[in-house]
């Protein structure tokens, strides 16, 4: 869905629902899932209906992620780091995981 | 608003009040609910939403009796409901605990069941002890500091923002007449009918019941009654949306049909609906952890505050007045409860115009019989 203006400097791997995407230092963890061409990063906790990213500005809540085991954080203010482990979210969160 | 028009006004539009008008409605009384305003303090939009039995009626024994035949109506209730309405209030009665962190914690629990039952006319609602590995037999994610619990079966709970919404469905269908920011500021007996007056006209019916929670003790003077009450700010903790792990609630803490799990019990002297004590949250979660650890990494959506509906005693008040015939009025702090009551047993009370003896130990008359003493 979206594509880098240039291809280039791709240098950070860290991995989503354990497959290994790779991202520019400096992007959110929300921006290299996107280029990644992940468009779901969760299911709603009710109804389980699927949510991406809606306001990537830290409003709506729409893009969140489990990062490195602390669920429900907003993909789109955390920025990527190395080897960094993010779990998509389906449906309500398991307590103790 | 000219003429008699209604049997019956009923005044607080909370789950006590929607619950008597729904009642009388049923009685085929014409009913007009007079409520305040959106942004006035409603004690049934913040409130734990038990069905509880265990601990009622120490110091009151008819009180344990009064809440078991309520908890025994409510499945009853909730079906009726829900065939008038179409909407499921997700009543559950799986039996409720109470967790001990400690054997202090524990021997006093079993002190005060003790106590309650060994009060005379007491019915015996089952109420056991049992020790850690008989609670983890029933919640498996107990940590191991829980040295014990009380269980009782007859407790349960509900989704009380649903069963507000429902009430209220429920009232109209039936024809309430349903009359937002009409808050009462006097109220007159002249030529056998009540003069509600609001800001917003009058309002004549030939009974009253006054449902106003806090309020009743402004309100009951008007019309020879009294409610003496003594608000309370309780706390809750809410966290994110979680996978079911808890089919049990528990006196501080239980998961909602929709995930959520609601925490906290405190009991703060004021009456500032907008506070919140960090320290009381902070302990609330602390505890909340030490029963369940997997809580530990859950996230916190929100905490809110809210003022309980309470009596000067803590049991509820149901009485009548000599002086303006055709006045009652209804306080209690278990809204939710005691619903399945004041919808089936009560308001056909108030419909034939005198409560049964039965409720006669709740008169607001035993405050002047501690005040003698």
């Amino acid at each position: 869905m979206f594509k880098r203006l240039a291809d280039a400097g791709e240098t950070v791997s860290l991995k989503v629902d354990g497959r290994e995407i790779r991202a520019r230092a400096g992007d959110t963890v929300a921006g290299a899932m996107l280029a990644a061409g992940i468009d779901r990063f969760r299911t709603t906790p009710v109804t389980e209906s699927p949510r991406a990213p809606y306001c990537l500005m830290g409003v709506c809540f729409d893009c969140l992620v489990t990062i490195d085991g602390v669920g429900s954080r907003q993909a789109c203010l955390v920025p990527v780091r190395e080897g960094m482990a993010v779990e998509t979210q389906l449906g309500k969160r398991e307590a103790g995981r | 608003m000219t003429g008699n028009e209604y049997d019956v006004a009923v005044v607080g539009g909370g789950l006590v009040g929607a619950a008597t008008s729904w009642g009388l409605a049923r009685e085929g009384l014409r009913v007009a609910l007079l409520d305040e305003g959106d942004r006035d303090v409603r004690a049934s939009r913040g409130n734990f939403a038990l069905v509880w039995v265990q601990s009622k009626g120490l110091g009151l024994a008819p009180y344990a009796g009064w809440t078991i035949r309520s908890s025994n109506a409510w499945g009853g209730f909730s079906d009726l409901l829900k065939q008038e309405t179409g909407l499921d209030v997700c009543f559950q009665r799986p039996g409720g605990f109470h967790l001990a962190l400690s054997e202090k914690e524990l021997e006093a629990r079993a002190t005060i069941l003790k106590r309650l039952h060994n009060q005379p006319g007491i019915v015996d609602y089952k109420t056991e002890i049992l020790d850690h590995s008989q609670v983890a037999k029933m919640l498996p994610d107990i940590g191991p500091e829980v040295v014990g619990a009380s269980y009782c079966p007859l407790d349960g709970h509900v989704n009380s923002l649903r069963l507000f919404r429902t009430l209220h469905t429920a009232i109209n269908a039936r024809g309430v007449t349903y009359l937002p920011s009409h808050r009462v500021e006097n109220i007159t007996q002249e030529g056998g009918e009540f003069r509600l007056h609001t800001g917003k006209g009058e309002v004549r019916a030939g009974k009253v019941a006054l449902a106003a929670g806090n309020a009743n003790m402004r309100l009951a003077p008007m019309v020879g009654l009294e409610a003496p009450m003594r608000p309370e700010r309780g706390q809750i903790v809410v966290t994110e949306r979680l996978r079911p792990f808890l089919n049990y609630p528990v006196v501080t803490l239980r998961q909602t049909d929709e995930g959520t799990v609601m925490i906290g019990d405190s009991k703060e002297e004021s009456t500032d609906p907008r506070g919140l004590t960090i320290g009381v949250s902070s302990t609330e979660a602390e505890r909340a952890v030490r029963q369940f650890p997997l809580l530990a990494n859950v996230n916190v959506v929100r905490t809110w505050s809210a003022i309980r509906v309470m009596t000067r005693d803590g049991f509820p008040i149901y009485d009548q007045s000599e002086t303006h015939p055709g006045a009652f009025v209804l306080c209690c702090h278990s809204g939710v409860t005691l619903c399945a009551n004041h919808a089936l047993t009560v308001a056909p009370m108030i419909a034939r115009g005198a409560l049964d003896e039965t409720l006669t130990p709740f008169s607001a008359r035993r405050f002047h019989v501690q005040a003698a003493g």
